[in-house]
């Protein structure tokens, strides 16, 4: 056992800087009264805009740490900004709501951090036993959080969401060891080398791939693990809902991209076909289940399940050397693009939300253009930009996703991927309808931390389309060899 | 931020300037927000005014150009490309001509949210000259697509009782083609290493055609998917049940739009790309779409004819008419392609003016049924003046600016090579007699014989010097290019012809 080393500890300054702040914030947060809970909101958002701070520091800098245990390169980076950005949105989002909502303790920030921790861990994680330990330190938080609000359907929600959560982190682990057996290692890279050698089981690795797979399938909501999605997302306070939409899925894809580009290459022949299946059926499913949803949240959470097929769509051509580089950015791109109109329309969500459950029906969106413009433009940038429609980040994001399919040689998934965004489009549009074309009164909270971030966001989805090249650059950097 | 100060990119942006200006402008104050909208409007006309002396007629290549790389990272290789040519210049000029003259007719028309509808009037604007004048297939995409959003508001908020059935209708079925057209495109972007210029595509491809790289097949796939796009926007017949939805729900200055210049996006979108991008594929496909064209011009007649809504009557002329605009494109021969690109302008005329004119007693009488009319010239003459004018230059009649682009496309189609088959211009002119049929039959039970029962009871009122001024300069132009078209032929010409010599016939 060797000595730590300023490098190792380098490699996870982002990581170690929020995880420390989070355990001082976990004892401070005794010393602030009921009911002055904000504080420790802000002494949260401070320890992730710290965090954020070195994390993009990093840009370009690449090193392993902890005998090579974690990585830090370009791809750890994008997704720590991404991550990181995607706490701040959460926070913010949860600001008032929990005020509001009377689900306001100290606790929910710390959790929510715990939980970021995780998700960065597993951004950095080169090694299957790291992936284990980040994805039940990301899941066990938001297992946690999900019933925060102790009403029936949250507590319902939590308890569905950790025991399929639980389900599925079984599966990651006989994975590995199926995995482990198979090539005598759980570090992707020694993993990649065994198998390339063709001194390995093929069978039985093949096996502990797909194993994985069920289990990031799971976190990212893909179609056939996604049952828990519209029950979990429904139930769980809204600010909740739309950080676990945000953040799982960022990091249950870099999980997949980065286990299966860095590890499985050799066996991709086998996966592909798995990876291509999943994807369509993840897009179909997704997209004809939302269709019939009537509450917001369910229907957003089917939309979720669609943007998971979306960006597997992309990743399907990983093992062809030539694309894999455009597969991994695209998918990461898009999950930018994503992230930004799901906070987005999460925010708009909550400012319609009233206490009891109520507000939440499409139809309760009827006339808001009138009354609440602003919020209204808002809401149709994000609905746009989930279709993929100009002048949207969602649609540069799309050209860049079919572009991977079809280079990758997938010209049928391309065709499903925009048949289904034209189905998209229907439901997405039904909510624009209601808020533009059908009278109605309906009432908004407004909070500025809320208006911050659905405002933001809208902003950064219109201009970001404009000027994408920083974006396209970063993605590009970030990828995986 | 050269690229600000270059003409195209002036004419292509102006109308969003109005549209900063429109959002700091209180909802209430409607008179400001009209003038503003008309104001920014009538300058975004002179801006083109200003393009077009600046043209070179006897120039056959792009002109003006505005090129600036836009995202040249990560592989990429997409340009902010706006360019003019003979070929869209006509089109350019008749986006800036229609759009005030739209605005003006939204008067007394639009009275609520006056705001919301100039500022989404505008965005259309913008993304029309866009789609006019892009060249690379990524931005051409993008304002493509663009174009739909604010249309599918206009109609959708400020449209007749199905108003909201027709704008999901409009936009998902223009959406169905879009998408293919988007594989494609990205397809054709990944063949020419990321390239999507089309100057640049135009040099590459011919090469990958001939080694193989595409197969004819492959090109043939292409060329559908861009036809998928362009035929629903066009639309060809069977593709073409959203546009009666579309054009009957939307406000009069939506459907005068939506006819004048939306319906060009298609055609031009053929003559732009198809025919340039795909050429082998064109010329196998010429009789198909000649095929197409043919149906859609007896079908849209005869459909014509059946309807008892005024305004549904002349959405299904738009069927028939565009079938001689797709008629005249794929004769492949100097005279069909100009000639059809002319009668692109002119339907832009005279349904403009149609449409203009029926919402002008709409505004009225509240109904468009044919039955409850008659008699309506003794008591509205000059109304009945401007539509018959408007009529005849719908049917074709000679003197007016119809006859000569239809002429042109007949005489184009009989002697197609690429069509090989004088019968389908020999049917399609027998739509020429049916308008002829329906305008008259229309024109008789509105305006002559014994008054309808809406023309007993209302106190209808002649055309106000507003509306009369909103007409007026459309019926001009009818006999401007109706008794001297050869300036406008002139325009066209060598752009025509580079585009047809690079065709293999």
């Amino acid at each position: 056992m060797t000595q730590p080393t300023y490098t190792d500890f380098y490699t996870l300054l982002p990581y170690l800087i929020l995880t420390v702040w989070t355990c001082v914030l976990l004892l401070v947060d005794l010393f602030i009264p009921r009911g002055r809970k904000g504080i420790t909101a802000f002494l949260a958002a401070l320890g992730i805009a710290v965090s954020l701070g070195y994390a993009v520091t990093q840009t370009g800098i690449e090193s392993a740490g902890f005998s090579g245990m974690v990585t830090l390169d370009g791809f750890s980076t994008f997704a720590n900004i991404l991550l990181l950005a995607s706490g701040l949105f959460g926070i913010a989002l949860a600001y008032g709501y929990t005020k509001r909502m009377g689900i306001e303790r100290g606790e929910y920030y710390t959790l929510l951090l715990f939980s970021l921790t995780g998700m960065m861990l597993m951004a950095q994680a080169s090694d299957l036993i790291i992936v284990f330990l980040a994805l039940e330190l990301l899941s066990i938080p938001l297992y946690v959080l999900s019933a925060i609000s102790r009403k029936l359907t949250s507590e319902e929600s939590g308890v569905k969401y950790f025991l399929l959560g639980a389900f599925a982190s079984g599966f990651v682990v006989y994975g590995t060891a199926l995995i482990f057996g198979a090539t005598g290692s759980t570090h992707l890279v020694s993993i990649f080398a065994q198998s390339a050698s063709g001194s390995t089981s093929g069978l039985l690795l093949t096996i502990g791939a797909a194993l994985l797979l069920v289990g990031f399938g799971f976190k990212v909501a893909a179609v056939p693990f996604h049952m828990w999605t519209p029950d979990v997302y429904q139930g769980a306070p809204t600010s909740v809902t739309a950080f676990m939409a945000a953040g799982a899925k960022i990091a249950g894809f870099v999980a997949l991209f980065r286990v299966f580009s860095t590890a499985f290459p050799a066996i991709a022949s086998d996966l592909t076909d798995i990876l291509w299946a999943l994807s369509a059926l993840t897009m179909i499913v997704g997209n004809l289940t939302a269709i019939s949803q009537t509450n917001i949240k369910r229907m957003l959470a089917y939309s979720a399940i669609a943007h998971a097929g979306y960006i597997l769509m992309a990743f399907v051509p990983y093992g062809n050397e030539k694309v894999a580089p455009v597969a991994v950015a695209a998918g990461l791109f898009y999950l930018a693009a994503y992230a930004l109109s799901n906070f987005g329309s999460w925010g708009v969500v909550i400012a319609l939300e009233k206490a009891e459950g109520k507000g939440l029906e499409i139809e309760d969106y009827a006339g808001l253009a009138k009354k609440y413009p602003a919020l209204a433009v808002a809401m149709t940038i994000f609905m746009l930009s989930l279709i993929g429609f100009p002048p949207t980040l969602g649609m540069v994001g799309k050209f860049y996703l079919f572009r991977s399919a079809l280079a990758g040689g997938f010209p049928g998934l391309a065709l499903i991927g925009v048949v289904t965004s034209l189905i998209s489009a229907y439901y997405y549009l039904r909510v624009v309808v209601n808020m533009y074309m059908k009278e109605g009164d309906p009432e908004v909270e407004r909070e500025p931390w809320l208006g911050f971030t659905t405002s933001i966001t809208a902003v950064i989805t219109v201009a970001a389309s404009l000027v994408p090249q920083f974006l396209f650059m970063l993605a590009y950097t970030a990828v995986l060899r | 931020m050269e690229f600000l100060l270059q003409p195209l990119t002036l004419l292509t942006f102006l109308p969003l300037v109005g549209v900063l200006v429109l959002l700091f402008i209180n909802a209430e104050q409607k008179a400001a927000i009209r003038w503003t909208a008309l104001v920014t409007s009538l300058v975004t006309f002179a801006a083109s005014l200003w393009v077009f002396s600046m043209f070179d007629k006897s120039n056959p290549d792009l002109q003006l150009e505005a090129k600036y790389a836009w995202i040249h990272v990560a592989g990429w290789n997409i340009y902010y490309y706006l360019a003019v040519d003979g070929l869209s210049i006509l089109l350019v000029m008749l986006t800036a001509f229609l759009t005030p003259i739209s605005i003006l007719s939204t008067w007394k028309a639009v009275d609520e949210r006056v705001k919301d509808f100039m500022i989404f009037f505008l965005l259309l604007e913008v993304g029309m000259m866009g789609v006019f004048l892009a060249q690379d297939l990524f931005l051409f995409y993008i304002f493509w697509e663009f174009t739909l959003v604010p249309m599918y508001f206009l109609i959708g908020i400020w449209g007749g009782p199905r108003r909201v059935y027709a704008a999901v209708k409009f936009f998902l079925y223009t959406m169905a083609g879009s998408i293919l057209m988007l594989l494609a495109i990205i397809f054709l972007g990944i063949q020419a290493q990321n390239t999507f210029n089309l100057p640049d595509l135009l040099v590459r491809l011919p090469d990958m055609y001939a080694t193989g790289k595409i197969p004819a097949g492959v090109q043939m796939l292409l060329f559908i998917a861009f036809t998928a796009a362009f035929a629903i926007k066009v639309p060809m017949w069977p593709l073409h049940s959203w546009l009666p939805d579309a054009h009957v729900e939307a406000p009069t200055a939506g459907s005068v739009i939506l006819a004048g210049v939306l319906l060009k996006m298609g055609t031009y979108g053929f003559l732009r790309f198809n025919l340039q991008l795909f050429p082998d594929a064109t010329v196998q496909a010429a009789p198909w779409i000649a095929l197409l064209a043919t149906i859609g011009i007896i079908y849209g007649a005869m459909v014509s004819y059946a309807q008892s809504d005024v305004k549904k009557l002349v959405a299904y002329s738009s069927v028939s008419h565009l079938g001689f605009v797709m008629l005249g494109l794929f004769a492949l021969n100097p005279e069909g392609v100009a000639g059809a690109i002319l009668q692109m302008v002119n339907h832009g005329l005279s349904t403009g003016a149609l449409f203009l004119l029926i919402g002008m007693i709409y505004e009225q009488t509240h109904t468009r049924e044919i039955k409850v009319y008659g008699g309506l010239w003794k008591i509205t003459p000059i109304f009945g003046t401007l539509m018959l004018i408007s009529s005849l230059s719908s049917m074709g009649l000679p003197g007016l600016n119809g006859f000569v682009g239809e002429f042109t496309i007949l005489l184009g189609a009989f002697g197609s090579k690429a069509i090989g088959n004088p019968w389908y211009a020999g049917v399609s002119a027998l739509g020429v007699i049916m308008a002829a049929v329906y305008i008259l039959y229309m024109f008789q039970k509105v305006f002559l014989g014994p008054a309808g029962e809406i023309t007993h009871h209302h106190d209808l009122k002649d055309l106000n010097w507003r509306e009369i001024l909103t007409v007026v300069p459309l019926v001009i132009f009818m006999f401007w290019i109706g008794l001297y078209p050869k300036p406008f032929f002139d325009i066209l010409a060598p752009a025509v012809e580079k585009l047809l010599s690079a065709l293999p016939l």
